[in-house]
């Protein structure tokens, strides 16, 4: 496993009246990084090793980071519409787009109202859609558990369940405390979804590669399959000894699949 | 002094039984014929109350085995029904989780209505824990309480046709309440809170403040309220604006009221064992308080776990340190008095008072300490507050 933090930089970019705050590493093909619910960590060893690779652009989601929450913004559509005016402002093209959990719920709704700018897209163990009946549940609910909790659903190796925040800087603490707010407010009804996500997926029009962790029991293996038949022509790496943040447990698999699938994107 | 009786019709059988009482809790754990029983009860203390020249306080909670009364409104509307003089305070309706404006202000018209304008009215936010019943968002709670309060407030006040509203949280096209309020424009409002912040707001909107059961909420808002309200009304504020809390049992001996006071603290020890995952969802509170508690690995409560000294209490406490603590009054109707004076006199005084008995007592204990508080310790009260330079 890498250990080395990034090389990048981080930045404040203004949209439509909004700052926001956005990091980014590496050079080549430009590829937009959005972050699971618990906010982006530039220092997570996968996301090095995407920067050695690709020109990573990693926004913290309005509400997470430092970035600005307005008022108005309440859903993920709401962000996904920011986030289109985002790619226009910094004349992203060609990108490939990778969406983790809750950021792949966003990435999803970004996708479903335009692909123009967007050559890939990649979904890894993402939230944001509904496939069951209405008695069952399709997502765990994280919202039901306090933040310092949460790690128990989201790992599969049981070293990771139980971790200690102590040692976090208050800074970082507060910073963490607000993410996990914003999560909320995104994610709490629904539970974590859309409800006209299911029937938006077919308007993805780019080559999609989900990537899931086996033992994900935030969303399962199975849950993947139902956005993999929604997605025109989507495919479905799994990896194994993995729960719902395969990047987190195996970064090495998880940059591999990333790459195995942005590779083959020329000859398709 | 005005006393209202308050109870949350809690189910108390099931709170021996190895799940968590709240949120989770097996509704098949609660025996139909007991239950039962226990609401007809509930009603036969009310009329008792009616006879006695007390108040009567609901509130509602939902999912629990602590509280049976799931509408506040509707329990005033029957209670309403088999009573004749007492005033029906709801303290109150959980707007914060009460998604519908609209179906609140019909239903306080409706009890207005039917009482003959005996109703008062507390539009409160409610407990954190029922966001994840009514799925409410917990994160945009406090700007929607506002938003419904406010509007809860006009559509009552509007007797000339309906409201166009398009706020941030509701829409509605006719916002018309028929039947209107019998008191007008509206009934008396209060408002519960352990916070500063909103005993001000209390204080310039002229409502009344009921501070419950925690002793040192009441030392630090009264004096807020009080200079408040004397900045934005000009005089000061009338002793009925400000309302305590406590669990109350009376009994003609001391050893027998201090086991009823034990009895009705089963219910705050039962409370405290909700799951503590359900205790703050996101957003309720400040980013610096759930910073703590994430550095921690720990979650919140408000109860107070020490003496006025500093001392620890027992786990859980005794009546005794409750009555310490102000939490609880309990003896023979002169300790009572004594008890309750003491704290009058301490926070400068307050001309409400609602007494909570339930917990594991019985009917019959709830009667009797009813019977023995409405004749020998209100009207000692009631002499004590007319001496009082702002009584109304």
């Amino acid at each position: 496993m890498h250990t080395q933090a990034a090389p990048g930089q981080t930045r404040q970019v203004s949209v439509t009246g909004t700052n926001i705050e956005v990091w980014e590493g590496g050079a080549g093909r430009p590829l937009l990084l959005l972050h699971p619910g618990d906010g982006f960590d530039a220092q997570a060893p996968y996301v090095a090793a995407l920067a050695s690779r690709y020109r990573v652009i990693a926004p913290s989601c309005p509400g997470f980071g430092r970035s600005e929450l307005p008022k108005y913004m309440r859903s993920v559509d709401d962000l996904s519409y920011f986030y289109l005016d985002l790619i226009d402002a910094l004349k992203l093209d060609q990108m490939i787009v990778v969406g983790i959990s809750f950021g792949g719920w966003l990435a999803a709704e970004i996708a479903v109202k335009n692909t123009a700018r967007i050559a890939a897209l990649c979904l890894v163990d993402t939230l944001g859609a509904k496939f069951s009946d209405p008695m069952t549940r399709d997502i765990t609910d994280l919202l039901s558990w306090p933040q310092h909790e949460q790690a128990q659903w989201i790992y599969h190796d049981e070293k990771l369940r139980k971790p200690t925040y102590a040692h976090l800087s208050d800074e970082t603490a507060l910073m963490f405390a607000r993410n996990h707010e914003s999560f909320g407010l995104f994610g709490w009804a629904p539970t974590l979804h859309s409800r006209h996500m299911q029937h938006r997926l077919h308007r993805i029009d780019v080559p999609t590669q989900l990537i899931w962790g086996a033992q994900d029991r935030v969303v399962t293996v199975e849950y993947g399959r139902k956005w993999q038949q929604a997605i025109a022509g989507a495919q479905m790496v799994v990896i194994d000894n993995a729960g719902h943040y395969p990047q987190i447990e195996h970064p090495d698999q998880f940059v591999a699949a990333l790459e195995r699938f942005v590779n083959n994107l020329a000859a398709r | 002094m005005q006393s209202w009786y308050f109870s949350e019709q809690s189910y108390p059988a099931a709170w021996d039984e190895p799940v968590p009482p709240k949120v989770t809790s097996p509704s098949g754990l609660v025996d139909p014929e007991t239950a039962h029983r226990l609401l007809q009860e509930y009603i036969v203390e009310c009329k008792l109350c009616d006879e006695l020249g007390l108040n009567i306080m609901a509130n509602e909670h939902h999912a629990t085995y602590t509280c049976m009364n799931i509408s506040c409104m509707m329990t005033l509307a029957v209670i309403a029904s088999h009573t004749k003089r007492a005033r029906l305070l709801a303290l109150g309706v959980p707007i914060m989780s009460r998604t519908d404006p609209y179906r609140v202000a019909e239903e306080v018209a409706y009890v207005d209505m039917l009482s003959r304008g005996r109703l008062e009215l507390g539009l409160i936010k409610g407990t954190a824990f029922e966001l994840y019943m009514s799925n409410a968002n917990p994160v945009t709670a406090g700007d929607r309480y506002w938003e419904a309060h406010d509007l809860i407030v006009a559509a009552l006040t509007k007797k000339d046709g309906p409201i166009s509203y398009e706020g941030n949280s509701f829409n509605y096209r006719y916002l018309n309440v028929i039947p209107p309020c019998y008191q007008q424009p509206i009934p008396p409002m209060w408002l519960t809170t352990l916070s500063t912040n909103t005993a001000r707001e209390a204080a310039r909107r002229g409502y009344v403040l009921a501070i419950t059961a925690v002793a040192r909420a009441a030392r630090a808002s009264y004096p807020i309220y009080r200079e408040e309200y004397l900045r934005v009304h000009g005089r000061p504020a009338p002793l009925d604006r400000l309302c305590y809390l406590a669990y109350v049992s009376v009994a003609r001996d001391e050893k027998t009221a201090i086991e009823r006071g034990r009895k009705i603290l089963r219910f705050v020890e039962t409370s405290e064992r909700i799951e503590p995952r359900f205790i703050n969802p996101p957003g309720q509170l400040p980013h610096a308080d759930n910073a703590r508690f994430l550095k921690t690995g720990t979650t919140t409560t408000h109860r107070t776990r020490t003496l006025p000294d500093g001392t620890p209490m027992s786990n859980p406490p005794t009546p005794q340190e409750q009555i310490i603590n102000n939490v609880l009054f309990a003896g023979t109707p002169d300790q009572v008095y004594n008890q309750i004076k003491d704290f009058y006199d301490s926070v400068g005084g307050f001309g409400q008072l609602l007494v909570q008995l339930g917990g594991t007592m019985t009917h019959e204990e709830i009667c009797d300490s009813l019977r023995l508080y409405a004749t020998e310790v209100q009207p000692r009260l009631e002499a004590l507050t007319k001496s009082h330079p702002m009584a109304a």
